[in-house]
């Protein structure tokens, strides 16, 4: 009888230790593309130092995960009580107003003021995270391809089809499969077709039908998907808006120029290393602009956590200026934090390359359009690049027409506005 | 003398050994044999059939019959909110999206053109992948059926790929077919143009039978030889003595004895080519464009892939494939009664 009383006080202490841990918890959903896990371990343990009560645990996922399966978490009310993602304005409801919970609320509006519209509730003035890196999209050249192949790597100002005959050129001399590759992204699509002109935004403030900039700019890559000149495997790789990046193809060396953006940039630093030499570019020009395509990944606290409290804390932590200085010099992200900006960083890496990639796309932000500028925050954006991708792909794959294409589009489109009014 | 005293030793050692084992199953028998006395006065004999059937009715009204429910209660809503009690209800405007077409054979004339696009592409899947399973299970069965020089290691040859995960199987398949995959590099060691395969529409899809096939042949391969080794030897040994011919031994004895193997055989291999997903997704994402696109995967995307999810309208294409698979297990009953009904009048 004692041993039984003995063994049920056991289970029940057991039983009362684990749950008091499971108080302080605070769960991070985060996502790499290149070291910054390692970084945020770091600093976490560092966090968990001088904080012992509070025990932070981070669920490394793929993007994917995040990308699908975190929204239908949030929706059953579920999910981490922190995650790392990019489609942040679709998914603001779910995010934890944390101005009454940080210790400095001025503090957040006064540095990452720029951003908090793309993560919150239109017509809010919540704080719901910080962005960890800001991005913008732009391209890179194989320089040691071009050199080879004698062939002089076009300008600053050089316009898209710069750039495609170029680039043809050199894939021509060096026998690589592509010249040109981008990745299967409509974020990544939409660059080019606001350097054409387009604009997604209706007057109503909901998507406007594709506009002649778009069909512009989709018409010419279509043709260059084609003839060979832009890399169709990476386009017709998967049917719907499932994304695909083409980093690993100009890592190896198969293609000359590819358009992604800066988050690239610490990839190719650890994967490329000394195999050659390779820049960036910036974002090509279109007839309208020469425009890259602001984004980023931010931080958010979720409002289904139950250690609200303690959640406040690690963002506050991972917030402060020194972690994002850090943060920043060590994964080689580009700031949102407008003091750490204002004082300068110090990138960690002796790649020389990436260092002076990341002067380049600090540039290239300077002369981003508005409506550029404006979409990060757009309620509809990730609708219309889902569109966008699907029906891309399918006329790159031959089984639609481009008008046919540009139709479903505004259809897709059209019917997702209709359902998100039900 | 001393051998059948040893092995009367052994028997009874053996005996005793049963019986002390059979001790707590008399202590359980006896246990649970009152309550069962008590069912059995209370509900009856047919009672008792209930009382037994009751655990496995809970769990397949749990998790199968309810979710089914539910996914019927979706396919009637609209709206990108995940809970029901959030959704607005829009009666069968989810189906009628999904038929509103103008030529049912041509996808581009219709609403939710990836959907039947989706239809188009399972419907070819099945009926290739299942008549080429078949096909290669049932050769595969009769050669390891025969004697053969390292009989076991070929069986267990077969089955290996059986043993792999979806995603491992689609995963080895991508690094053998992609461009620069296995397949291409052997190719061009051998002076042969390399291919694109999984971009070119038609290779694509034949990518996806034939990887499933290789997939899981083994588990089938597997029935039809248990059916195989279940046919009587004396019937061989009989035609042989009549000098029957083996193909004539074959569509007399083999074929018709095997025929419940195969039934099941069918109905598997039916249902699963309809649920095609994992392996595929993996495989070819569904590209190039839509070409290997199949209808678990359109659900998937359209329920908790795309941008802005619309469960309705997945529920609604889940619920018409689920139709579908009752069909098509209805037709299997049917045959499979059929048969009985024959083989009882004969």
């Amino acid at each position: 009888m004692t041993k039984t009383r003995t063994m049920l006080a056991a289970f029940a202490v057991g039983l009362l230790t684990s749950t008091a841990a499971l108080a302080g918890d605070v769960r991070i959903m985060w996502y790499s593309d290149g070291v910054e896990g390692e970084v945020l371990k770091d600093l976490m343990d560092r966090f968990m130092k001088d904080n012992p009560d509070i025990k932070v645990v981070i669920d490394n996922v793929s993007f994917s995960v995040v990308r699908e399966q975190l929204p239908v978490q949030l929706e059953a009310g579920d999910g981490p009580d922190i995650a790392r993602l990019a489609n942040l304005k679709a998914l603001s409801k779910h995010w934890l107003d944390l101005r009454p919970l940080v210790a400095e609320p001025a503090y957040w509006d006064k540095n990452f003021g720029d951003q908090a519209d793309w993560m919150r509730p239109d017509g809010s003035n919540q704080i719901s995270g910080f962005m960890t890196q800001v991005t913008l999209t732009g391209g890179f050249a194989n320089k040691t391809l071009f050199d080879q192949a004698g062939v002089a790597l076009p300008g600053k100002d050089a316009t898209w089809d710069d750039w495609a005959k170029a680039s043809k050129q050199v894939a021509e001399s060096q026998q690589i499969p592509f010249p040109m590759a981008l990745d299967r992204s409509g974020h990544r699509l939409t660059a080019p077709d606001l350097s054409f002109g387009a604009n997604y935004i209706g007057a109503d403030g909901k998507p406007a039908p594709l506009d002649d900039g778009a069909k512009g700019f989709i018409s010419k890559f279509i043709g260059w998907i084609e003839d060979g000149t832009m890399s169709k495997d990476i386009w017709v790789s998967a049917a719907g808006s499932t994304y695909r990046a083409g980093a690993d193809d100009f890592i190896n060396g198969q293609v000359a120029f590819y358009y992604s953006g800066s988050w690239q940039v610490p990839n190719f630093s650890t994967k490329i290393g000394s195999n050659f030499d390779w820049v960036a570019t910036g974002s090509p020009c279109g007839p309208a602009n020469c425009t890259g395509m602001p984004g980023g990944a931010g931080l958010v606290a979720i409002k289904y956590t139950k250690n609200p409290k303690d959640v406040a804390k690690v963002m506050d932590y991972l917030a402060s200026e020194p972690i994002v200085k850090e943060f920043s010099e060590r994964t080689l992200f580009l700031p949102a934090h407008k003091g750490v900006i204002e004082k300068g960083l110090n990138f960690k890496t002796d790649d020389a390359q990436a260092k002076a990639a990341l002067g380049i796309f600090v540039t290239a932000s300077t002369g981003l359009s508005d409506i550029a500028r404006k979409l990060p925050g757009w309620a509809w954006s990730d609708t219309v690049y889902g569109a966008l991708v699907t029906r891309v792909s399918q006329a790159a794959a031959g089984e639609m027409t481009l008008d046919e294409a540009y139709s479903r589009i505004d259809a897709d489109i059209a019917a997702k506005v209709k359902d998100s009014a039900l | 003398m001393a051998e059948i005293s040893r092995q009367t030793s052994q028997r009874r050692i053996g005996q005793s050994l049963g019986e002390t084992a059979m001790v707590p199953v008399s202590l359980a028998m006896g246990l649970i044999d009152a309550p069962l006395r008590w069912v059995q006065k209370t509900f009856g004999l047919g009672g008792m059939a209930a009382f037994f059937l009751l655990p496995n009715m809970l769990i397949f009204g749990i998790f199968v019959l309810l979710p089914f429910f539910i996914n019927f209660a979706y396919s009637m809503t609209g709206g990108t909110a995940l809970f029901l009690s959030d959704r607005t209800f829009v009666g069968v405007d989810q189906y009628a999206r999904l038929f509103d077409c103008a030529n049912y054979l041509n996808p581009n004339t219709c609403a939710e053109d990836t959907f039947w696009t989706a239809v188009s592409n399972t419907g070819w899947f099945v009926i290739l992948q299942v008549t080429l399973m078949i096909g290669f299970s049932l050769v595969t069965a009769l050669i390891l059926n025969r004697e053969l020089m390292a009989r076991s290691f070929w069986r267990a040859v077969f089955f290996f790929p059986v043993l792999l995960s979806p995603v491992v199987v689609g995963l080895i398949w991508k690094w053998i077919l992609q461009r620069q995959g296995l397949l291409n590099f052997g190719l061009f060691g051998f002076g042969f143009e390399p291919h694109v395969w999984l971009n070119d529409r038609n290779w694509a899809f034949a990518a996806t039978v034939g990887v499933s096939i290789w997939a899981h042949m083994g588990f089938y391969t597997l029935i039809i030889l248990a059916g195989l080794q279940a046919i009587p030897k004396d019937l061989y040994e009989a035609a042989e003595m009549d000098g029957t011919r083996a193909m004539r031994v074959f569509t007399r004895i083999t074929l018709p004895l095997l025929m419940p193997n195969l039934l099941v055989v069918i109905v598997l291999v039916l249902i699963r080519a309809v649920q095609i997903f994992d392996e595929v997704y993996v495989l070819t994402g569904g590209g190039p464009g839509t070409s290997t696109l199949f209808v678990t995967q359109y659900i998937y995307e359209t329920g908790f892939a795309a941008q802005l999810r619309n469960p309705g309208l997945a529920a609604a294409a889940s619920i018409l494939m689920g139709l579908v698979l009752v069909v098509l297990t209805l037709v299997q009953l049917g045959l499979s009664r059929s048969r009985d009904k024959k083989g009882a009048r004969k």
